[in-house]
């Protein structure tokens, strides 16, 4: 793993914002998440590796319970935001998600403006009760997403003719409009090139300010790049968790170690 | 040789055709089907196809060709003028079909059948008798005609069976002939299929073509004879087979469109709203049960639905609604057929519906619901307008079919050309009118006949520029997801 090039970061000493205990994914009859224990910090990348399938879509798919629009799933365990379990009954999944947002694999704006592609969500939840309000929030987020110098002229165009790494900028924009706690992104750049991945990796390390952020990556270069913490799940179990150099340079699991090392994956 | 025996050694040499195109295939490939350059079953369809396709080429231009032939010259043996020649020509036919006729029952040999002596009424009574009932007695004219015909027809049937089996054993060696491990049977199959394909599109095309050709042509026979201004913005229909009559389109119109109207305004909510529920909200289970039993109502025959609107609906309408109101004494109404004709639509809409909401890709449910809003909001903010311009084609498509449609509307609405904003009044639409015009005795050169293609052709441009527009929209959606 020479070639990754490791910065020597701040260990963080931020707090727990999430927190899961045990939990057990199933999908019909079969486990896909097999007794997972996690903290993730707030303000800081939390980056997911593991070969596919193993199950990282899965679990971050719990952490804002999108998971519910499944059928076949099932969620055991605990999961708390902040200490408070979120998978309570008396939790509204609705207001969860307004909460902890999620950006996809695939762009996916909807096929409106650009402006109303990013107001959609502060409106939704009424964070805006003035049009002044609301072209702030969108100016607002569409700077932190590092695309609102490349769209100011045409916020009225529709989003889905921007190019792939706009877009997905733009929905980066959408999800953090609403002010989330904390964003979840599943593999964000697996569908750009190397230059919008560059922008949008940029753009992640900036949200850290911000937001506690949580990024499922097929590659350990970006992992290596972005986050703070990774950790490596392997057919369902969380194999390693630690800090991102440590986890690099010092596995303490051997199948962590084949797996960066490109043994298995 | 009849046509069926034909078809049937046609069909036999194209299946020997295959074995031995096969056979010799691989045989000049040593056996070794991997150096030909098709597969041996393509080398097999090749030469099969040439036995069937020029054999079968030459007994459709054999069958268009060779009456037209027969009749030209036997015509010219009649001595009749030119309006009657037709009539005259018809007789020689029959009184030929019916000798042939007698002839396969066995009722007089064959020799008798071409030497039919005596008076013209001597031969008609000799007819009748076999079972030729003629309206006059033929003159011998006639007869020689009726002679010379059959003596044609019978010929003409022979070399028929002639020619075809010729074609279709010349074309076989022929395939056979260039049948070895070189020859790219494959491309030529490819090319064959695709001839067929695209004649089968062309003859969609060209009996659109023909359907509107000939309703011009009738039309334009009805507006030498009336007014086409009287018949565009003519308020009155009252058509009279003694002449003089009012042949005014637009109470009709009126009628077609009212009862559409209040067909869409009942079918397109509830069929809308069902494609929603179903497509969005329903699990599988019920969705598996539920999505049949909706579309059943749409393989309900439109003249259950007429029965339905005349001993359910419309009564019901007649003494709960209009005469409490007011409104009416009649059980036929445009409401009744509107309410029906709109139950008989809301599978078709929910169907479409379904279809298209089902197309808006998933990524942007999740998008919505992972930014917190609600499944409501979700389909009220990007669903429904993504997939807005389909729904809007499925409605248009729904009005298509309301306009056209007739037996609801005659059981529902009765036949009563009016203009009226009253709905519980009966009133009537343009393709009830249309088979109204066409039915009973007709006299094909009155305009009150004629006017039925007139109202078809009006009605048939209305529902073209419906579908053109609601296929263009439809496309359009398409391409926002591609
Ligand atoms: N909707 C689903 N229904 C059934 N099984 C699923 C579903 N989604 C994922 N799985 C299964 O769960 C396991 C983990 O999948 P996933 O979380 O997508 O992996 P990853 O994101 O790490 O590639 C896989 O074995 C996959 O087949
Ligand atoms: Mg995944």
């Amino acid at each position: 793993m020479k070639d990754i090039q490791l910065e020597n970061r701040a260990v963080t000493d931020e707090k727990t914002k999430i927190a899961a205990n045990n939990v057990n994914v199933y999908y019909g009859d079969t486990r896909a998440i097999k007794d997972v224990n996690i903290d993730i910090k707030s303000r800081t990348v939390t980056a997911f590796i593991g070969p596919s399938g193993c199950g990282k879509s899965t679990f971050l798919r719990c952490l804002n319970r999108m998971n519910d629009t499944i059928d076949s799933c099932r969620v055991e365990g605990r999961i708390l935001l902040d200490n408070e379990d979120i998978y309570d009954t008396k939790v509204d999944p609705v207001q969860l998600r307004a909460k902890v947002g999620m950006v996809f694999q695939k762009p996916n704006p909807f096929p409106k403006s650009i402006y109303d592609n990013v107001a959609y969500g502060p409106r939704i939840h009424g964070l805006a009760s003035k049009k002044a309000d609301l072209d702030g929030i969108v100016e607002d987020s569409l700077r932190k997403a590092a695309l609102w110098d490349e769209v100011k002229d045409r916020l009225q165009a529709p989003g889905t003719g921007l190019s792939g790494g706009q877009q997905q900028r733009l929905c980066i924009a959408r999800a953090i409009a609403t002010s989330p706690e904390v964003l979840l992104m599943d593999e964000p750049c697996s569908a750009l090139d190397p230059i919008a991945t560059a922008q949008v990796e940029e753009l992640i390390d900036g949200l850290r300010t911000n937001f506690s952020v949580v990024i499922v990556t097929h590659s350990m270069q970006q992992a290596a790049r972005v986050s703070q913490q990774t950790a490596f799940f392997h057919l369902g179990n969380l194999v390693e968790l630690g800090d991102t150099d440590h986890v690099f340079t010092n596995p303490t699991d051997p199948r962590t170690e084949s797996y960066i090392t490109g043994r298995i994956g | 040789m009849s046509v069926l025996w034909i078809f049937i050694a046609v069909l036999g040499l194209s299946l020997v055709g295959f074995f031995a195109g096969r056979t010799r295939a691989i045989a000049s490939g040593g056996g070794d089907i991997r150096v030909l350059h098709s597969l041996p079953k393509h080398y097999g369809a090749f030469v099969s196809t040439a036995a069937l396709l020029p054999a079968v080429i030459v007994l459709a231009l054999w069958s268009v060709l060779s009456p037209a032939m027969i009749n030209s010259s036997v015509a010219s043996l009649l001595p009749t003028s030119e309006t009657s020649a037709d009539l005259a020509l018809n007789d020689v036919k029959r009184i030929a079909n019916g000798l042939d006729q007698a002839v396969a029952q066995g009722r007089i040999s064959k020799d008798a059948s071409y030497n039919f002596e005596g008076t013209p009424e001597e031969i008609a009574k000799q007819l009748g008798a076999v079972g030729i009932a003629l309206g006059s007695a033929p003159d011998t004219a006639t007869m020689d005609a009726a002679e010379s015909y059959r003596a044609k027809a019978e010929k003409s049937r022979f070399w028929r069976g002639v020619a075809v089996l010729a074609a279709s054993v010349f074309a076989l060696l022929l395939a056979l002939r260039v049948t070895d491990k070189e020859f790219r049977a494959r491309n030529t199959v490819e090319r064959v299929v695709k001839g067929l394909l695209i004649l089968s599109a062309s003859i969609a095309v060209f009996t659109t073509i023909g359907i509107v050709a000939s309703m011009l042509f009738e039309s334009r026979n009805f507006f030498a004879q009336y007014p086409a201004l009287q018949f565009f913005f003519g308020t009155n229909w009252a058509p009279n087979f003694r002449g003089g009559s009012d042949l005014g389109i637009l109470p009709l119109l009126w009628g077609t469109l009212y009862i559409s109207f209040i067909a869409l305004i009942f079918a397109v909510p509830i069929g809308l709203f069902a494609a929603i529920y179903m497509s969005e909200y329903a699990g599988p289970k019920l969705r598996a049960v539920a999505k049949p039993m909706i579309e059943v109502l749409a393989g309900i025959p439109t003249i259950v639905y007429g029965l339905f609107a005349l001993v359910t609906v419309g009564p019901l309408l007649r003494d709960y609604f209009a005469q409490p109101l007011g409104f009416g004494e009649s059980a036929s109404s445009v409401m009744t057929a509107g309410i029906v004709m709109g139950i008989m639509l809301i599978p078709f809409v929910s169907s479409l519906s379904d279809d298209i909401l089902n197309a808006v890709p998933q990524t942007m449910r999740d998008a919505s619901l992972g930014l917190g809003a609600t499944q409501s909001e979700t389909i009220k903010q990007v669903v429904l307008p993504a997939a807005l311009p389909g729904i809007v084609g499925a409605v248009l498509l729904a009005a298509s079919r309301a306009i056209g449609e007739t037996m609801i509307v005659v059981m529902g609405a009765g036949a009563a050309a009016k203009l009226s904003l009253n709905p519980f009044e009966a009133m009537t639409t343009v393709t009830v009118k249309i088979v109204s015009q066409l039915t009973g005795d007709t006299d094909f050169a009155s305009p009150e006949t004629l006017v039925a293609f007139a109202l078809g052709l009006t009605l048939f441009a209305f529902t073209l520029c419906l579908n053109v527009l609601a296929l263009y929209i439809v496309r359009k959606y398409r391409e926002q997801y591609e």
